[in-house]
């Protein structure tokens, strides 16, 4: 162990030219890759927003499929950090080798890894504003303020980059990742209020939802879509901010430890 | 003469087991300095502390002048590296690997495009220019690697086994090219397990074993200092007992390996005038070579 090790991350702009190796990369593979992005959420909010939607009265004063809309929003984007930082991640740190081969060069891990949650929050956006764009499209939102959404994406994108990378940085392989997935981001996804208002679960289960990131994540996202300012932003802000800046401190500690070999 | 890279007293341990124990190296400049020793010996574990990766648990670095790892990112602006396991993008045409690693050192696009034809040139992969990576024979693939080395025209290059599972062709090749790189006067430091590399391209050698420099000079140095210069090799099935009663007498050393005997010898006559007489013996008389120094110091046995 050391002490080198837990140094603050020191930030620099050399991150920018692997975002634009991403950015390269991901050019190439853009049309599958939208589809990607779009096709897992819409269906969802499409089929339960029909299916179920007809069943339920309004929800908050929306109808079922605008509360729909704005939880999609929020699990795309949190599943397209994740997917980026855990699996892609993983094969550019570990099985193609190229940090490896980004590290020879005058670029340090910190700026690898910032990049990493950079790219991911990237995604995020991508993801975010498809989803929105499609929104809009079925005019479930009418509201200026939904442009909101595309920062609080990217916000979105950066805590879930900077929470998966961890598991990234203590992956021995991909497998690995099915206990994050199944453990984390799949209970996120049904108890933070993407299909059901939070207020729904018995106490202590809201206790648990209230600490989770994605909660704070819906509940700016569901007042914008609806065209009003949320309450408690900057508390919902703030907690998203604590998620990425910790995450991304310990991931970095643990790549440091898992790459000093 | 200018040092260019220069180790004191370098030391690094994992899990308990020091994989680097007390090293000291002084590489000149325009040298190729090859680093041999069986696996395990600590050579990349050398070659990463001496470019900064990692940390040494005691001792100093210097490269170009500059303490690492302390201030390895202005050093490697001006070093570049073959590592052992292929690296390149495999999503990327040939070109592009070259652009986007350009990148990396702050070179501005312009500036890469316009080294990108002298580097593909170099690598023999004018042809290839916008080939994609997967679609590259092993040898092509290492020849990109080392132009991709080259983007920021570096002072010092790092070669870690720069032709393992290469054929002799693409070995050539290789070899061809690091030449031409010392005749315009950078710097080589190289690993290698292959004695023919080692002694056709490097200027200088140090054997690793076990994390210590065994030994250090010129091919011919290593050779002359070690070992006896004249190598008789008997082989059959009788070898074993021959050397028994016999190899004492004609040679200065004997090694039985299998049906193998290696005599070492000053002068080699009278042992060839005696194994004249052996018809069930054959025999080879060769001049002692590298490899006969590297088995000398760092044992026959395997590594594994």
């Amino acid at each position: 162990m050391n002490n080198r090790d837990f140094a603050l991350p020191k930030l620099s702009l050399r991150f920018f030219p692997i975002w634009q190796r991403h950015w390269l990369v991901w050019k190439k593979i853009a049309a599958p890759s939208i589809l990607g992005h779009l096709a897992d959420p819409v269906i969802y909010m499409l089929g339960l927003g029909y299916g179920l939607g007809s069943l339920l009265p309004t929800m908050g004063g929306m109808s079922y499929m605008a509360f729909l809309a704005a939880g999609t929003v929020c699990y795309s984007t949190m599943n397209s950090a994740s997917f980026e930082a855990l699996y892609s991640g993983f094969a550019r740190m570990h099985e193609q080798r190229t940090w490896e081969a980004i590290l020879n060069t005058p670029v340090s891990l910190d700026d690898v890894v910032l990049s990493e949650i950079l790219w991911a929050a990237t995604k995020s956006l991508m993801s975010g504003a498809a989803v929105l764009a499609v929104i809009w499209v079925l005019g479930l939102s009418h509201s200026l303020m939904s442009l909101w959404m595309i920062p609080l994406a990217l916000l979105i994108g950066l805590a879930f980059a900077s929470l998966g990378l961890i598991m990234t940085a203590l992956a021995p392989a991909y497998d690995f990742f099915m206990y994050y997935f199944t453990l984390v981001i799949t209970p996120m996804m049904l108890l933070c209020g993407v299909f059901f208002p939070v207020t729904q679960l018995p106490e202590s289960m809201q206790v648990v939802a209230g600490a989770l990131p994605l909660t704070h994540a819906i509940d700016l996202a569901r007042p914008l879509m609806g065209g009003t300012i949320p309450p408690q932003a900057l508390l919902h802000i703030g907690v998203l901010l604590a998620y990425t800046l910790i995450a991304f401190y310990v991931s970095l500690v643990l790549f440091r430890r898992r790459l000093s070999r | 003469m200018n040092v260019v890279i220069r180790a004191r007293g370098l030391q690094k341990s994992y899990g308990g087991q020091r994989v680097v124990d007390g090293l000291d190296l002084s590489i000149h400049k325009g040298e190729c300095f090859g680093l041999l020793g069986p696996n395990g010996a600590g050579k990349t574990t050398t070659l990463r502390m001496l470019l900064g990766l990692i940390t040494p648990d005691a001792g100093t670095a210097m490269l170009l002048d500059l303490p690492v790892p302390q201030a390895a990112r202005e050093a490697r602006i001006r070093v570049g590296v073959v590592p052992q396991m292929d690296n390149l993008d495999p999503d990327f045409t040939v070109a592009e690997n070259l652009l986007v690693y350009g990148r990396y050192f702050g070179m501005q696009d312009s500036e890469i495009e316009a080294r990108i034809p002298s580097l593909l040139e170099f690598a023999s992969l004018t042809h290839k220019r916008d080939a994609k990576v997967p679609t590259l024979s092993g040898g092509m693939k290492r020849r990109l690697t080392l132009a991709r080395a080259l983007v920021n025209d570096p002072d010092v290059i790092f070669l870690d086994e720069p032709t393992t599972g290469l054929d002799p062709q693409a070995r050539h090749l290789i070899w061809q090219r690091l030449r031409e790189l010392t005749q315009q006067g950078k710097t080589l430091l190289l690993t290698t397990h292959f004695m023919d590399e080692a002694e056709r391209l490097c200027h200088r050698l140090a054997v690793l074993d076990n994390g210590k420099l065994i030994s250090q000079g010129t091919p011919r140095e290593l050779i002359e200092q070690n070992i006896e210069p004249q190598v008789v090799e008997v082989f059959g099935e009788t070898s074993g007992q021959w050397a028994g009663e016999h190899a004492a007498r004609y040679s200065q050393r004997f090694e039985v390996s299998g049906e193998s005997v290696f005599c070492y010898v000053k002068d080699a006559q009278p042992l060839v005038a005696h194994l004249q007489g052996q018809s069930a013996l054959r025999y080879l008389h060769r001049p002692a070579n590298l490899e006969d120094v590297f088995l000398k110091l760092t044992g026959r046995e395997m590594r594994e």
